[in-house]
């Protein structure tokens, strides 16, 4: 049997020709069969709701395979026999108007029009996201809590819906699309002059992944290499990020466990690891630090000695607040046995990142996909199975110390790389690869997030989708509060720490 | 617990000194853009050309306006002359739209305090309800920072509160996305009078890298609302998100 499908690596280009076109049942079919092989879902989309694509991400040979097909009008769903492609069903359907039959919730994601029409694609799109049909509960005791979009605090809005029975929520429906923002649509006929500006915004705390995926996607189609020392400096800014938010969150946790010191703690020293990304770009989040082809700053061995001494100073401060989190019981008696998400349920969502492996799901992109420097220098995998809010706590402490090592060998390996302090000047907006394909995978602080791009006889974008980790692990936090106290929503959502604009997009 | 306690020892006391000492601010931070009118020679436009969101402009002379600039240096790159580049000045609020318009050889008009009723009103107690619409976390992450014990707004009588029925002030953050636009209009209704308008990052002032798209309406500017103070920057980092602040209460 001929293959049905193109394999691709993460940052390689193809011309579309390569990749067999099924009919549609053969390519849903494709996809299962794919799957029961422990492939997973990474993308389904469609250029502008013609072709139909599809990319398994195959970890025990590090590459993706890709399918395509052309979408009928309408379709039969695959979310009932495939869970993992529930939301990018949605996705289709609000985008094109494309009519998956069978759907169980064919609701917008993003309560937007159809990109080629002026019209909404489905009946719900009128008027505010929050107030549509939600999945309901009836019955004497049941009630309705309804919070947002305006949270309490200095947050991005979003809207959950909780059907509780007294303190326990039996069900929690989550919906978004307020910060919708139209970037993908934006991304068609590019790349533009403000496309690595919206990449950076793509969710602001991910600034330095999505940027590196972006720009591994556009010099793979440009034929770029970039140095060495470059990607080095990129794989640093990435672990930074890492760290920030990673210590971050460990702070909020343990604020909303109602425990002041490493809440107070981990808030400084936070912000202490932007401020490492702010000595090598002048931002604290890393905005244009990354430009095509480069890394747009150096880091000159008297940056690498003051970045090598804060880091020090850091950790100490940084080691000590975690381990007084762990050794305070009444901190523990909040985070254990509370929202679990089994392994067997985290892989039928798909879901990625810390969250994935607090349930015992070892992926992660780093290993599974690697990009230089990542090929040369491997992470050990940080995997804990109990799925509960400790355990994602856990993870993060465990990268925090890989990530802290791998910045102190990346500091210190860069004063002795050949310098390219005189970075090649590219072509602002190179030409690019027509009538290709491209993939791009980087794990970012919240797991994997993905690039695909489809270019135009002209070497133009025809279609830019963008998977941001949040796209799968939003389902997760909704399935972890099943049966829980809704007094530990706060707890619970920290522990995941999702982006609402990276899912918005 | 004497494990809590000697840690707290140990780490000690870390909260800056803000407005009395400024803390120190990377050496590549990027502030307040310096035009050099005399270096300008050749005029031939590469900055405007260079900069993503068209905030140089050359009516009536050069002007830079800092409610579109995102302080990315593109600008200064290009530059063959050298006549842009950025200075390492952290104040960059305003109490007009109009004086975030930085012509060369004008003096750049740096947010006045509040008077009269507002300013005895707000000085010593300024509540702010924060809503995010359509901003990307990075405004909202250095705003969040400043709660934080490295900063300590709360020591100013600044505190950020959760019911619009208890806020001063609605702080915009993001372009304003369409399917925000409700949730704000009611969020600004539900505030009291006299309230204050405050529009953080170049999202909100003018609608930044979005501007151009149908899904938000373009900040404050796209919804003529007047705001009583604008904090450029994307983002901006919390030192300018503090001195705006401060600077309106009047108290620096």
């Amino acid at each position: 049997m001929s293959k049905n499908h193109l394999v691709a690596l993460n940052g390689s280009v193809h011309p579309l020709e390569e990749i067999p076109v099924l009919d549609f049942e053969i390519f849903q079919q494709a996809i299962l069969d794919s799957a029961k092989d422990n492939n997973k879902l990474v993308c389904l989309t469609s250029d502008q709701g013609q072709r139909a694509f599809a990319v398994m991400a195959d970890q025990t040979s590090k590459s993706f395979k890709v399918f395509q097909s052309i979408f009928p009008e309408t379709f039969p769903s695959l979310t009932t026999r495939f869970l993992q492609a529930n939301l990018f069903e949605r996705e289709i359907a609000e985008q094109w108007g494309l009519q998956p039959i069978g759907h169980p919730w064919l609701k917008p994601l993003r309560f937007h029009k159809q990109w080629t029409s002026d019209q909404y694609s489905l009946p719900w799109t009128l008027g505010d996201p929050g107030a549509q049909d939600f999945y309901n509960i009836f019955g004497d005791e049941i009630h309705e809590v309804a919070v947002g979009p305006v949270h309490a605090g200095i947050i991005e809005p979003g809207h959950f819906r909780f059907q509780c029975n007294g303190e326990q929520v039996f069900h929690l429906e989550i919906v978004l699309g307020y910060q919708h923002r139209g970037i993908e649509r934006a991304l068609v006929g590019g790349p533009h002059q403000l496309s690595l500006k919206m990449m950076e915004t793509v969710s602001g705390d991910a600034t330095i992944g999505h940027s590196w995926a972006y720009l591994n996607l556009l010099e793979a189609l440009a034929g770029f290499q970039i140095s060495d020392r470059s990607s080095v400096i990129r794989a640093l800014a990435l672990e930074l990020e890492r760290l920030a938010n990673h210590v971050g969150d460990l702070g909020a946790l343990a604020q909303d466990a109602g425990f002041q010191p490493t809440s107070a703690y981990c808030g400084r020293l936070r912000g202490d690891f932007l401020n490492l990304t702010a000595e090598i770009c002048g931002s604290r989040l890393g905005r244009d630090l990354l430009s095509l082809g480069r890394a747009n700053f150096d880091i000159h061995p008297e940056y690498s000695q003051k970045m090598l001494k804060q880091l020090s100073e850091v950790e100490v401060d940084l080691l000590e607040s975690i381990e007084l989190l762990w050794n305070t019981s009444s901190v523990a008696s909040r985070l254990e046995g509370v929202g679990i998400v089994s392994k067997e349920n985290a892989l039928e969502l798909g879901m990625v990142g810390p969250a994935a492996r607090a349930s015992g799901v070892d992926i992660d992109a780093r290993r599974d996909f690697p990009l230089a420097p990542y090929d040369i220098i491997p992470l050990p995998v940080a995997l804990e199975d109990s799925g509960d809010i400790y355990a994602r706590a856990k993870i993060r402490a465990t990268e925090i110390k890989t990530s802290i090592r791998f910045v102190r060998s990346a500091l210190n390996a860069i004063q002795n790389m050949e310098s390219s302090t005189v970075a090649p000047e590219t072509e602002y907006l190179p030409k690019l690869a027509p009538n290709s394909l491209a993939i791009s995978a980087v794990e970012g602080w919240r797991g994997m997030i993905f690039h695909l791009a489809i270019t135009d006889t002209n070497g133009h974008f025809e279609r830019y989708k963008i998977v941001d980790p949040s796209f799968f692990n939003w389902q997760g936090l909704a399935l972890a509060m099943q049966g829980e106290n809704i007094s530990d929503f706060p707890l619970c959502n920290k522990s995941f720490n999702l982006s609402y604009c990276g899912f918005d997009l | 617990m004497l494990n809590i306690l000697l840690s707290r020892l140990r780490q000690g006391y870390h909260t800056n000194k803000y407005s009395v000492e400024t803390p120190e601010l990377p050496l590549r931070f990027r502030g307040l853009p310096r035009f050099i009118s005399d270096l300008c020679t050749k005029g031939c436009g590469k900055c405007m050309t260079a900069c993503p969101t068209k905030a140089i402009s050359k009516r009536k002379g050069i002007t830079f306006d800092l409610g579109k600039c995102l302080f990315c240096s593109a600008c200064m790159d290009v530059c063959p002359t050298h006549a842009i580049d950025f200075s390492r000045d952290h104040r960059l609020a305003t109490r007009e739209r109009n004086n975030l318009k930085l012509k060369p050889d004008h003096h750049f008009g740096l947010a006045e305090p509040l008077e009269g009723n507002l300013h005895k009103l707000f000085s010593k107690s300024f509540s702010i309800r924060v809503v995010s619409a359509g901003g990307c976390n990075g405004c909202e992450v250095d705003l969040n920072v400043l709660q934080t014990l490295a900063w300590d707004i709360n020591r100013f009588g600044i505190d950020f509160v959760t019911s619009p029925r208890h806020a001063d002030a609605i702080l915009i953050i993001g372009p304003i996305t369409q399917n925000m636009q409700l949730a704000l209009k009611k969020t600004i209704a539900a505030t009291p009078d006299p309230k204050l308008i405050i529009a953080l990052g170049t999202c909100a002032i003018s609608g930044g890298i979005y501007a151009d798209h149908p899904e938000q309406r373009g900040g404050c500017d796209g919804h003529k609302l007047n705001a009583d103070l604008y904090i450029p920057g994307c983002p901006p980092h919390p030192l300018t998100i503090l001195d705006g602040l401060l600077r309106l209460l009047g108290r620096v």
